[in-house]
C-alpha cells in the first residue's frame, strides 16, 4: 500500500476516558476506493474511533490525517465539508421535516458550504437540489413516502434515510456505524446490496458492524479492535483464519 | 473585617430565601421533569398564609356600648378579646404560629395543582410548562390581588425578636460593631433547618432513596414496579410546602404583595441555572452565593467603584458562570439542553 | 425578490396587506376603529412576527427580546431629539442600534442552548432594564423617560425652519405622524415585514432554521456551521423589535425602560404562542388579539357592566356584575391567565391551530398554506 491513495490515516490515536483506556495507539489506513470494515467486541472502542474520525471527540495523543490534512483542532462541521459523511448508531435525522427536506439540506451544504445567508431565493426554485434528493431517496426505496414527516418512519428507514442524507453530499469518505443494526433480513440485504452499487462507484467506506454476513460481503479490509487495540487487520479470509481474533471477538460473541 | 461580615450575614435571609425557593424548583424539576413558573406563586400564598393567619386572629371585635357612653368602645382583636392576655401572645407570635396552617394549606394546594393541572404536561414540551405554569402564577396572582389588594400588608415579628442581636460580641470581637436583626438571623437558621430536613428525607429515608433514584432515572425505578408518580405528587407537595414555608417567615422582613412571588421567581430561576439545573446542593449553594454578592454589591464603596453593579450583580454573575461553566455550578450535561 | 413566490403565497401576501389596510372600517364595529389601537397592532404585530423567525423557526426561546424593543425606542427619541422629527431616520436608527445590540447579546447567549440560552438574555434584558434607571440615567432619562424638551438641538430641522413654538410632532417629510397617518406607516411597515418574514420562511436559509431546531447535532455533522445561522435570525428578529420600539416612539415620541422589563419580554411570547409557533400569520393574530383584548377589557368598569347585564332581573345582574367585575378593568390580567392557560391546555398550536382544525370540521381539507391563507383573509389579522 502506497501512501499515495490513503484517505484517511489514523497515527498513533489514544483516548481516555477518566481511568479507562478506550483506545491505545491505534493505526489505521484507509485506502481509497475500499470498504474497510472495524469488528470487535463491544467496548472495544468501534465508536469512539469514529467520534474521533468526525471531531466529535478530540484524541489525547496522535492525529487523524483525513485526505492529507491533519484534523487535530478541526470543527465537525469543517470535517464534513472536507468530505466525511456519518451514519449513526441512533438516526440522527430531522425528525419534524419532511423526508425530501431531510435530503436537500444536505445537498446545501455541498453547494452552499458551511454558512450561507440565502433568505432571498427560496426553496420551491431550487429544481437541481430537489431532482438530486428525489434520485436519492429512490435509490434508499424512499420515494414514495417523501412527504411523510422523517420522525414517522420505522428505525429501518430512518437508518435508510440517514444514509440518504449522507449520500447526497458525495462524501468522499463515508463512515457508517451499525448500519444494519435492528433491521429485518429483507432490509439487511437491501442496505448491502444499496452499499455493493455505492462500491462500484468508489466511494471509500468504513464500517463498523457486528453482523458477520454484512461484514463478508461488503469488506475489503478488516481491523479487528479489542481493548482499544488493533489486534488483527488483512483481508477477510485472513481475519477469519487468525487465531487471535477468534479468541478476542468470536470467543466473546458466542457468550 | 467587621464590614464583610456584616455584608455576608446581610446576605444571608435574602440568600436564604433564594436557596428555599430555588430548591423546591430543583426538586420538582428534577423528579417531574417540569419547569414551574408557578413555584413563586407559591412562595407568594405561603406569604399570604401569615396574612390570613393574623387578619383572623385580629377579627376586630366590637364590644357592646356600655350605658352612657358617647361614643362606641375600640374594637378589641378577636383572640384578646376571647382569651385575654394568652390571646394577646397568639397574637403577638402570629407568624410563627401560621406554620402550622402554612403546611397542610400549602401541602393541599400543591397536591391539587400536581393532579390537577401539572400531571397532564409531563411529556408536553418545556415551552409548554412553562407557558401553562406562567397563566397560573398570573391567575393566583390576580386572585390574592382581587382579595387582598394591591398593597404590601406588613407583618410583624414577635415581639421578643424585635432589636438586633450583638454578633460582635459572639465572636469575640470587642472592638467591632456587628450587630444583626434577631429575625433575620431566626430566618437563616429556619431556612438550613428546612434544607437540612428536605435533603435528610432524600438521603436517610428509603422513601427520598427512591426518589433520587428515580431524578436519576425514571424508567428504570418505573420498571422495579414503584410507583414513583405518586411518590413525585409528593414530592410536588414538599416543594410547595418548602416555598410556602419561605413565604410564611419572609413576611416581617419585606411585607408581602401579590407580585412578590413573581419578583423572587425571576431571580429563583437565575438561582436554579446558576446552581445546574437539577442539581439540589447547587440550587442551595447559588441560592446562598448569590444572595451573599448582592449584599457586597450594594456596599457604597464597591458601588463607587462599579456604578450600578447592585442593580444588575446577581445577572452579571449569572452570565460570567454560564459561559464558564455550561451547566452552572453542580449541573450534569444533557439537561435541559435541546 | 420577488420571483419564486407561489401563487398561494401571493395571495397569502396580498390577503394580508388587505385585511390590514382596511382594518380602520372593519374593525370599527368591533370598537377597535381608532388609531391609537389599530397602530398598536401593527407594532406588536411586527414584534412578534420577528419574534417567531426566532422562537418559530430555530426553537431558541428568548426572554429578553423586549431589551431590543426599548433601545429601538430610546435610539428613535434620540434621533427626533438630535436630528430631526422626520421618523425615517429615528426608523433607521431605532433598527440599526436594536441590531448592534443583538449582535453583542447574542454572539454571547448563543454560546448556551436550552434554557441556558434563555436565562442569559433574560439575564442582559433585566440588566439593561435595571441600568436604564440607574448609570445609564444620562442617556434614558430614568423613571421620568425620554422625552423631546424644548431645548433640544434638532440639528438637521433647525438648519431648515427656525423652531416654533412648543413641542413639534413627529413626521413623514411633512405628513403628520398623528392619527390615521401615522397607522399607515406602521402599517406599512408591518406589510414590509410580513413580506420579508415570507420570503425568509420560505427560502434556504429557513429551511436551515427549522432544521436546526429540529436536530442541531445533525446539523453539525451535515457540514454547517450552525452558530452563523442562528446570530443571522437572533440579530434580524432583533431588528425586528427595534423596529417595532422605533415605531412606539414615531407615533408617541417617548422611551421608557418598563418597556424592556421582563413581563414586556413574556407578553411578546405569549402573543406568538397564541397565535402559533412558527406560523406566518399566528403571531400578528395573537399579538392583535392580546392587544385587542387589553384594550377592551381595562376600558370596562361596574358602570358599563351594570349596563351590559341590564336585562338580567336585579338579583342576577348583581351577581353577574361582580363575577364579570373580576375579570375586567385592573382584573384583565386575569382574564389573561385564564386565556393562557385555556389555550395552552386545549390548543397547544394557538389559534392558528384552531382555525386549522375548524376547517377540517367543516370537511374542508387544504394544505397547510391554504390553511393559512383562509386565516389571513377570513380573519381581522391586524
Amino acid at each position: 500500500m502506497s501512501t499515495q491513495n490513503m484517505v484517511l490515516n489514523v497515527a498513533d490515536v489514544s483516548k481516555s476516558f477518566g481511568g479507562l483506556k478506550a483506545l491505545s495507539d491505534v493505526d489505521l489506513q484507509i485506502e481509497e476506493g475500499t470498504v474497510h470494515a472495524i469488528i470487535g467486541p463491544n467496548g472495544a472502542g468501534k465508536s469512539t474511533l469514529l467520534n474521533v474520525c468526525i471531531g466529535r471527540i478530540t484524541p489525547d495523543t496522535g492525529h487523524v490525517i483525513f485526505d492529507g490534512e491533519v484534523l487535530d483542532s478541526h470543527q465537525p462541521h469543517e470535517i464534513n465539508q472536507l468530505g466525511v459523511s456519518r451514519v449513526f448508531q441512533t438516526p440522527e435525522i430531522f425528525a419534524d421535516l419532511s423526508l425530501l427536506d431531510n435530503v436537500m439540506i444536505p445537498a446545501f451544504a455541498r453547494r452552499d458550504g458551511a454558512f450561507r445567508f440565502n433568505a432571498i431565493q427560496a426553496v420551491s426554485g431550487q429544481a437541481d437540489i430537489r431532482e438530486e434528493a428525489e434520485a436519492v431517496l429512490r435509490d434508499v426505496g424512499l420515494h414514495e413516502q417523501r412527504h411523510a414527516l422523517a420522525g414517522s418512519l420505522s428505525r429501518g428507514d430512518k437508518r435508510r434515510l440517514e444514509m440518504g442524507m449522507c449520500l447526497i453530499q458525495r462524501p468522499k469518505l463515508l463512515l457508517l456505524d451499525e448500519p444494519t443494526a435492528g433491521m429485518s433480513r429483507h432490509d439487511t440485504n437491501m442496505t448491502i446490496d444499496l452499499l455493493k452499487r455505492l462500491k462500484q462507484r468508489g466511494m471509500t467506506k468504513v464500517i463498523i458492524e457486528h453482523d458477520m454476513h454484512v461484514v463478508f460481503s461488503l469488506a475489503d479490509r478488516i481491523s479487528v479492535l479489542a481493548q482499544g487495540r488493533i489486534i488483527a487487520e488483512g483481508s477477510p479470509e485472513e481475519v477469519r483464519a487468525d487465531p487471535k481474533v477468534k479468541e478476542a471477538y468470536l470467543g466473546e460473541s458466542e457468550q | 473585617m467587621d464590614a464583610i461580615i456584616i455584608q455576608i450575614l446581610n446576605g444571608l435571609d435574602k440568600g436564604a430565601a433564594y436557596a428555599l425557593i430555588a430548591l423546591g424548583l430543583t426538586l420538582v424539576f428534577g423528579t417531574l421533569g417540569v419547569v414551574n413558573f408557578a413555584h413563586g406563586a407559591l412562595f407568594m400564598l405561603g406569604a399570604f398564609c401569615a396574612v390570613s393567619f393574623n387578619a383572623l386572629l385580629t377579627w376586630p371585635i366590637q364590644p357592646p356600648k356600655a350605658e352612657g357612653q358617647l361614643f362606641a368602645p375600640k374594637a378589641i382583636p378577636f383572640m384578646e378579646h376571647q382569651f385575654g392576655e394568652l390571646g394577646a401572645a397568639i397574637v403577638n407570635w402570629s407568624v410563627p404560629l401560621s406554620i402550622l396552617i402554612a403546611i397542610p394549606v400549602m401541602l393541599a394546594i400543591g397536591l391539587i395543582m400536581e393532579r390537577g393541572l401539572i400531571r397532564h404536561f409531563y411529556k408536553r414540551p418545556h415551552a409548554d410548562q412553562i407557558l401553562v405554569t406562567f397563566g397560573m402564577a398570573i391567575v393566583v396572582q390576580e386572585i390574592v390581588k382581587k382579595i387582598f389588594g394591591a398593597n404590601p400588608i406588613p407583618q410583624s415579628a414577635p415581639d421578643i425578636f424585635n432589636g438586633t442581636a450583638n454578633i460582635a460580641a459572639w465572636l469575640g470581637m470587642t472592638d467591632a460593631f456587628i450587630v444583626y436583626p434577631w429575625w433575620r438571623l431566626i430566618y437563616f437558621v429556619f431556612a438550613a433547618a428546612v434544607i437540612g430536613a428536605v435533603f435528610a428525607f432524600l438521603n436517610f429515608t428509603t422513601y427520598g432513596m427512591v426518589v433520587r433514584a428515580g431524578m436519576r432515572d425514571r424508567e428504570t425505578v418505573g420498571l422495579l414496579g414503584i410507583d414513583i408518580e405518586k411518590r413525585f405528587t409528593v414530592v410536588f407537595g414538599i416543594a410547595a410546602v418548602v416555598a410556602g414555608l419561605a413565604g410564611v417567615m419572609y413576611t416581617p422582613i419585606l411585607p408581602p404583595d401579590y407580585h412578590i412571588g413573581m419578583d423572587f421567581l425571576v431571580l429563583s430561576f437565575v438561582v436554579v441555572v446558576v446552581g445546574g439545573m437539577g442539581s439540589l446542593s447547587g440550587a442551595v449553594l447559588a441560592g446562598f452565593l448569590l444572595g451573599i454578592l448582592q449584599s457586597f454589591a450594594s456596599m457604597n464603596e464597591v458601588k463607587s467603584i462599579f456604578p450600578g453593579i447592585d442593580q444588575i450583580i446577581i445577572y452579571l454573575i449569572a452570565v460570567i458562570i454560564l459561559l464558564t461553566m455550561p451547566r452552572g455550578l453542580m449541573g450534569r450535561a444533557g439537561v435541559m439542553e435541546d | 425578490m420577488f420571483a419564486n413566490l407561489s401563487r398561494n403565497d401571493w395571495l397569502l401576501f396580498l390577503g394580508f396587506s388587505l385585511v390590514v389596510l382596511i382594518s380602520p372600517w372593519t374593525l370599527t364595529p368591533f370598537g377597535a376603529g381608532y388609531p391609537a389601537l389599530l397602530q398598536k397592532f401593527c407594532i406588536f404585530g411586527i414584534f412578534a412576527l420577528g419574534f417567531n423567525i426566532l422562537f418559530g423557526l430555530t426553537g431558541y426561546l428568548s426572554f429578553g427580546h423586549a431589551a431590543f424593543l426599548g433601545v429601538g425606542s430610546y435610539a428613535a427619541v434620540w434621533s427626533f431629539k438630535l436630528f430631526t422629527m422626520n421618523v425615517v431616520p429615528s426608523v433607521i436608527f431605532g433598527i440599526a442600534a436594536a441590531g448592534l445590540f443583538a449582535v453583542v447579546i447574542g454572539f454571547i447567549s448563543l454560546r448556551r442552548s436550552g434554557i441556558y440560552f434563555s436565562i442569559l438574555t433574560l439575564a442582559f434584558a433585566q440588566m439593561s432594564y435595571n441600568l436604564a434607571y440607574s448609570v445609564l440615567t444620562p442617556i434614558t432619562n430614568g423613571e421620568t423617560g425620554l422625552q423631546l424638551t424644548l431645548n433640544d438641538p434638532r440639528i438637521i430641522d433647525n438648519a431648515f425652519a427656525a423652531p416654533g413654538a412648543g413641542l413639534p410632532q413627529t413626521n413623514l417629510f411633512g405628513i403628520d405622524m398623528s392619527g390615521y397617518p401615522g397607522f399607515y406607516f406602521c402599517a406599512g411597515a408591518l406589510i414590509i415585514c410580513f413580506f420579508l418574514t415570507m420570503r425568509i420562511f420560505r427560502s434556504p436559509f429557513g429551511m436551515m432554521l427549522r432544521a436546526i431546531k429540529s436536530n442541531q447535532n445533525r446539523m453539525r455533522y451535515t457540514g454547517f456551521n450552525t452558530k452563523p445561522y442562528l446570530l443571522t435570525a437572533f440579530v434580524i428578529s432583533g431588528m425586528y423589535a427595534g423596529l417595532a420600539g422605533s415605531l412606539m416612539a414615531a407615533t408617541d415620541p417617548l422611551a421608557g425602560a418598563e418597556r424592556m422589563q421582563w413581563t414586556a419580554s413574556g407578553e411578546v411570547v405569549l402573543m406568538t404562542i397564541l397565535g402559533g409557533v412558527g406560523t406566518l400569520v399566528g403571531p400578528v393574530l395573537g399579538a392583535g388579539v392580546i392587544k385587542y383584548f387589553e384594550n377592551i377589557f381595562s376600558s370596562f368598569n361596574e358602570g358599563t357592566l351594570h349596563a351590559t347585564f341590564a336585562f338580567l332581573p336585579d338579583g342576577l345582574e348583581t351577581v353577574a356584575v361582580k363575577l364579570a367585575g373580576l375579570f375586567v378593568g385592573d382584573g384583565w390580567h386575569l382574564t389573561l391567565g385564564v386565556i393562557f392557560m385555556l389555550i395552552v391546555i386545549f390548543l397547544p398550536g394557538g389559534i392558528m391551530e384552531g382555525i386549522a382544525r375548524l376547517a377540517k370540521l367543516a370537511g374542508v381539507k387544504r394544505k397547510s398554506s391554504r390553511a393559512e391563507l383562509s386565516a389571513g383573509s377570513a380573519q381581522p389579522a391586524e
